[in-house]
């Protein structure tokens, strides 16, 4: 830990983040849900409400699409708002706004119009919450072009990934793995952050590589940790952005190692795992010593808590995943 | 039970002007030979829009005719600085502000999906899908709040922002929830819908059971209810409405009541769901004939007036039909390199791919 470091759960490096922006450039402004006066409901932007302002730090009515749209109008007004959509499963009021508008202006406007929105969004499950609390919406939004779409897995990278974000010029989804929010890890302000669209090699290894994103990766660092008992050297890579993908630290990865592994929280079919491997099998069909395994939710919609420890891929099914690559 | 308060009208469809109290209006400072240039010019390009679809030079055209007076009245009522969200068919209200009608055609004959420069005239892109432009007006209207140009009392400072809409956008949920917000947060935004009456084949009748104007008090701002093909009227409305709203009072609802004199598009076939008899009682209604009336009967139209007017029309046509044919077709790689600010490798990869498999087909 650098003497500049602190360490902090991912709920307040998102908030540490947040602040930083704002005092960086008067033109960011906070708009979403319960964001100002409580602070949100998981207190990410706790406290910046009394530091800002309401006229920055904006209660907004309760909907999804006046959040979205708002915020478009907004940047066409030179602003550069950040959204928070309370949960996962409340983004879907939203996908209009998304889709037909935030995503398409740039294009539509022959790169006249540039809509730098960020959209905060709390995904993923493992918090025995009720049903829309525990949802993996990225493969909607990694499919619509024109949309950026990143998820942070540490502090460290929630703190720099959310200033890289405000900066971008282009709309960015934001997910945060909600139930890695007090997961703690250490913040340095000044660090020199991996541009956004870049993922990175967290672990490296030779045997196997084992691609996740957001809540995962710790799941994954724990299954490089047991293979490591077992003898099997695992490189694990945090994808951190999913659209658009770094292929080439995929690439240059499975080359060496020869094995894949994908772990997702989100449903089987369509997952960022289907396109990870499309893009793997294409470029370096040769260098695979086996197929590239998916480690997936099911293609169920999310099911009631007391079921979702196996539903989701936890460390067993991923450890499984791992095995099935080496019968190969 | 049906409600229904009876639009106001200033200018009668016989070109008579009466004053109203509730619509108060300084006629003789308004230059009504402008507003029935501009309503003339107007009406031209549409007609030479719906001629050069009809010639395979566009794909579709959605017809403003019988709106030429809510959206001249109410294009009027704006300053240089105000901001407009029009929908798709807000061609009257482009032409006043300044944009080129060339550059109207681009996106219906297939060469754009926008075509002009938003910011050089504050007259933003087209929006097809319905209702979504009310959002980002009421967004655009939270900045202007942020800037602080609301209620200084500074001509040069103080702007608003007039969102477009139909009849038929007032069901969408965008729409309703863009009136929560700008009534909530007392927003510097007036809303100009032009009733014509009918949302492709649905009749008002199917959207709502009271006027437009009224839906505006369940919100909690003022709706008002004018006669559409009253350019007097619209642009009394308007001006009144931004006033009100640059100097902090909050939204309007505008209801032009008008009439879709043409199908929804050139490619919609109304006689299948309405009959000529309707059409042919609003024809009887027209803007700009009411107004040529007025203005001849007040001595202010004058031969040379009609002449010079006629002569702009003429050239009008001439630019557009020529404009239209000499509109580029994009490069193939610029959809390409408008999806991000910067181009990602893959996509760069896609481009390539893409522009040699082009080239080699030519």
């Amino acid at each position: 830990m650098s003497a500049t470091s602190t360490r902090m759960p991912l709920a307040h490096a998102l908030n540490l983040g947040l602040r930083h922006a704002m005092e960086a450039d008067d033109k960011v402004m906070l708009l979403g849900e319960d964001i100002g006066q409580l602070g949100g409901v998981f207190r990410v932007t706790d406290g910046l409400q009394k530091a800002f302002g309401d006229h920055r730090v904006v209660d907004s009515p309760l909907g999804e699409a006046g959040i979205v749209g708002s915020a478009i109008g907004l940047a066409m007004a030179g602003y550069r708002p950040v959204c928070e959509i309370q949960f996962d499963g409340f983004v879907f009021p939203a996908m209009n706004q998304i889709i037909t508008q935030l995503a398409k202006f740039r294009h539509r406007s022959e790169g006249r119009i540039s809509v730098p929105v960020v959209i905060r969004i709390p995904v993923g499950g493992g918090i025995g919450a009720i049903e829309h609390h525990s949802e993996s919406p990225e493969a909607y939004f990694a499919h619509t072009a024109g949309l950026k779409v990143v998820s942070p897995s540490t502090s460290q990278e929630a703190y720099d990934m959310m200033g890289l974000a405000i900066r971008s010029d282009d709309p960015v989804i934001f997910l945060e793995p909600k139930r890695s929010y007090w997961l703690k890890g250490d913040v340095d302000s000044g660090n020199s952050p991996e541009e956004l669209q870049k993922a990175t090699v967290v672990r490296e290894g030779q045997d196997l590589t084992l691609v996740a994103y957001g809540a995962l990766m710790p799941v994954a660092l724990k299954a490089a940790e047991v293979c490591q008992r077992e003898g099997r050297n695992i490189e694990v890579i945090d994808l951190r952005s999913l659209s658009p993908i770094d292929d080439k630290t995929l690439i240059e990865s499975v080359e060496r190692t020869g094995r894949m592994v994908v772990a997702h929280e989100a449903s089987r079919t369509a997952g960022l795992g289907a396109e990870v491997a499309a893009r793997v099998q294409d470029a370096a069909f040769h260098s695979l010593l086996s197929p590239v395994i998916r480690v997936t939710g099911y293609d169920t919609p999310y099911p009631p808590s007391r079921l979702e420890e196996d539903w989701l891929p936890g460390l067993d099914r991923i450890l499984d995943g791992i095995d099935r690559s080496f019968t190969y | 039970m049906s409600i229904n308060t009876e639009p106001i009208t200033l200018l009668n469809a016989e070109g008579i002007y009466s004053a109203n109290k509730a619509l108060p209006l300084a006629v003789d400072a308004v230059d009504a030979t402008a507003l029935y240039r501009d309503m003339v010019m107007a009406r031209r390009v549409d007609t030479e829009a719906i001629a050069l679809q009809r010639q395979g030079e566009l794909g579709l055209w959605p017809s403003l005719l019988g709106q030429e007076a809510a959206q001249v009245g109410a294009a009027h009522a704006l300053k240089p600085r105000d901001v407009v969200f029009p929908t798709y068919r807000e061609h009257g209200v482009a032409w006043c502000r300044g944009v080129n009608p060339v550059d109207l055609l681009g996106l219906f004959r297939g060469t754009t999906l926008g075509g002009w420069d938003p910011t050089a005239n504050n007259f933003n892109l087209y929006t097809l899908v319905i209702g979504a432009q009310t959002l980002h007006g009421v967004g655009y209207a939270m900045g202007i709040v942020r800037d602080g140009d609301v209620g200084t009392g500074d001509p040069a400072r103080d702007r608003a922002v007039l969102v477009f809409l139909g009849d038929g956008a007032l069901s969408e949920g965008e729409t309703n929830e863009a009136f929560v917000w700008a009534a909530a947060q007392n927003l510097p935004v007036v809303f100009f819908c032009q009733n014509n009456q009918w949302a492709i084949s649905a009749p008002y009748s199917v959207q709502s059971k009271i006027s437009v104007a009224q839906r505006a008090q369940g919100f909690g701002f003022a709706g008002v209810r004018v006669d559409g093909n009253d350019v007097f009227a619209c642009l009394a409305a308007t001006e009144e409405a931004l006033a009100a709203a640059r100097a902090g009072e909050g939204p309007t609802l505008i209801e032009a009541l008008t009439y879709r004199r043409n199908p929804h598009t050139t490619s919609d076939d109304d006689g299948r769901y309405r009959s000529g008899a309707e059409n042919d009682a609003w024809a009887a209604l027209d803007p700009i004939d009411r107004l040529r009336t007025y203005l001849t009967s007040t001595g202010q139209l004058e031969e040379a007036i009609l002449e010079q007017i006629s002569g702009q029309e003429k050239s009008l046509a001439e630019q557009l039909r020529s404009g239209c044919r000499a509109l580029p077709n994009p490069a193939p790689a610029s959809p390409f390199q408008n999806t991000y600010a910067d181009l990602p490798l893959d996509l760069e990869q896609q481009m390539n791919e893409h522009l040699e498999f082009v080239e080699a087909g030519e």
